[in-house]
């Protein structure tokens, strides 16, 4: 039989996420919800890849008929993307699907708040490997509007010691990624991680730093590769480091140390890390931090260490535009502002601003699925889910 | 430890801070939209959770699941379900009902209140 576009591969089910100690259990209906949030994010991705037929039957052929030419940037597809009643109604529940799993963790989540702030309090109890520090607040870049949906953001504490947002994140990202990123929520990490270990098998990184850890979910792959590395994590949101690091305790990692800090603002020296990673961070970044947060990270940057971020690709002159123009569908609905500047820029430039040299540039790709082993070389799925799907762009240098 | 005094009902549902965008020309139709994406996940839930009931019963011996597919209804249980089926549509397609009834109706029997009010207002 066919596979319908609308299925793809389907999702795995909720049931398959570790469920570490401080997992907020989910019931059986709340596991459902959530299957059902899966299939709903897979269905609509094969909705998604009807604005390709609406471009090339509609929107082209009348954007040329009105202007003599045919469109020059994704910003001119998203003019004419907004008013086509395919997109729209996509985009209506596409918006609402978000919506529905913020709904549906924090749902799971605040039912049971009191026992998991409890839980985390007895893990994170008298170890030294969290550090927090209620002076450092999220920049306004990351609390203007609440990213992704993400009620709460990455700090908002309902309580003294809460960790909610934290647990919520956990709870959900699955169901987003439809289960793209495995049991572990750590696809991403996990890519890295064995990329490198392929790419440089002579690669002993002693201290590694991962910015913008949130729930330190893709770091702990790493840690677990380099057992014996010092692994910093920092993040500016507490409640999001306090879960992150009772979380890493449930699962038994234990060399990673969880810093409440602004990357902006580090007192490390010059040259302290042989390893920096950034995972998904950049893109929720303004212009002007970006700038400030590279040339920093270079100064940390041991000559002859790692810099390498993950994001999904930039967009190149080689991309279509329609793709361009559906993938920053993020920034302008799902409350990603910065994501679509961010997503414009060259690579190699953002890395000129931390003093790396072009000549330095590496970039490949890493997948949380593949078909033989390789995480450079990706599974191929059904229909892709633009800015969601477990398949990343791997950017940095070797510092010279 | 502080104990969180939170109301998770309508805490669950809090709205992102952020303007959030309507893509469909009539805001209410969104709504109604969403309403129905949400019910539809709420049959999802229950399909499953029958599911889940039928298969532990067949896995107790209970039952078994091609039963299900070769029941027939008794004389009596096929009306009490008709019967059941043609309440719950009737219930659901009310409005349609009733904007029918107002076609049928004569005009005095759609009197508005605001003309009601009107009129007996009116000196
Ligand atoms: C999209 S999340 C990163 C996700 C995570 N690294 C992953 O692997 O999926 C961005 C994180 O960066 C943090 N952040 C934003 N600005 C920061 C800053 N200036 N210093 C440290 N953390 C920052 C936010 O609190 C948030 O947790």
């Amino acid at each position: 039989m066919k596979k319908s576009e609308y299925s793809g591969q389907l999702p795995p089910t909720y049931d398959k996420v570790i469920r570490h100690d401080i997992f907020p259990e989910p019931t059986h209906d709340e596991t459902a919800r959530f299957n059902f949030i899966a299939s709903l994010n897979q269905h609509l991705a094969g909705v998604a890849a009807g604005n390709k037929i609406v471009y090339e039957k509609r929107l082209k052929p009348n954007f040329n008929k009105e202007n003599g030419r045919d469109f020059e940037n994704r910003h001119e597809v998203h003019r004419a993307l907004k008013k086509d009643p395919y997109w729209k109604t996509w985009s209506a529940l596409r918006r609402n699907t978000m919506e529905m799993r913020q709904q549906a963790g924090r749902s799971v989540v605040l039912r049971q708040i009191d026992e998991l702030n409890e839980k985390a309090e007895i893990l994170n109890k008298g170890k030294s490997t969290l550090q927090l520090n209620s002076e450092i607040k999220s920049p306004r870049y990351a609390s203007a509007v609440d990213i992704h949906l993400q009620v709460g953001g990455y700090d908002t504490e309902l309580v003294e010691g809460d960790i909610s947002v934290g647990a919520n994140y956990d709870s959900g990202i699955f169901v987003t990624t439809t289960g793209g990123v495995g049991p572990g929520i750590d696809g991403g990490g996990r890519a890295v991680a064995t990329a490198v270990k392929q790419k440089f098998p002579d690669f002993k990184p002693k201290r590694i730093l991962d910015v913008g850890c949130t729930i330190g979910h893709n770091v702990l792959p790493i840690a677990k590769a380099y057992p014996d590395a010092e692994v910093i994590a920092i993040d500016t949101g507490a409640p999001v480091l306090r879960y992150g690091h009772a979380r890493a305790q449930a699962l038994g990692v234990n060399n990673v140390t969880f810093i409440q800090a602004d990357v902006e603002n580090l007192d490390y020296e010059d040259g302290y890390f042989d390893w920096i990673q950034t995972t998904m961070f950049l893109h929720e970044l303004s212009s002007k931090s970006i700038r400030k947060i590279m040339s920093e990270l270079g100064r940390m940057l041991k000559p002859g260490g790692l810099l390498l971020q993950v994001e999904q690709p930039n967009y190149t002159p080689k991309m279509d535009l329609l793709e361009q123009a559906i993938r920053d569908w993020d920034c302008w609905y799902n409350n990603e502002p910065f994501w679509s500047k961010m997503h414009g820029m060259d690579t190699k430039e953002i890395m000129r601003m931390g003093g790396f040299k072009d000549e330095d540039y590496m970039e490949f790709q890493a997948a949380a699925n593949t078909d033989n082993g390789d995480v450079t070389k990706p599974a191929k799925s059904v229909s892709e889910d633009y800015g969601r799907e477990a398949l990343w762009t791997v950017f940095g240098a070797w510092k010279s | 430890m502080k104990k969180l005094n939170v109301d998770y009902i309508a805490d669950a549902g809090k709205k992102a801070k952020g303007k959030r965008p309507w893509f469909l020309d009539n805001p209410e139709v969104e709504k109604v939209l969403s309403i129905t994406m949400a019910i539809a996940g709420e049959l999802a839930v229950a399909r499953e959770r029958l599911d889940t009931l039928e298969r532990i019963l067949e896995s107790k011996g209970i039952m078994n699941r091609d039963e299900i597919e070769s029941f027939i209804p008794s004389e009596n249980d096929a009306n009490e379900r008709q019967t059941w089926h043609a309440e719950y549509l009737a219930r659901i397609m009310r409005i349609i009902q009733q904007d029918r009834e107002a076609l049928e109706t004569a005009p005095d029997m759609n009197e508005a209140v605001e003309d009601l009010v009107k009129e007996f207002t009116e000196e």
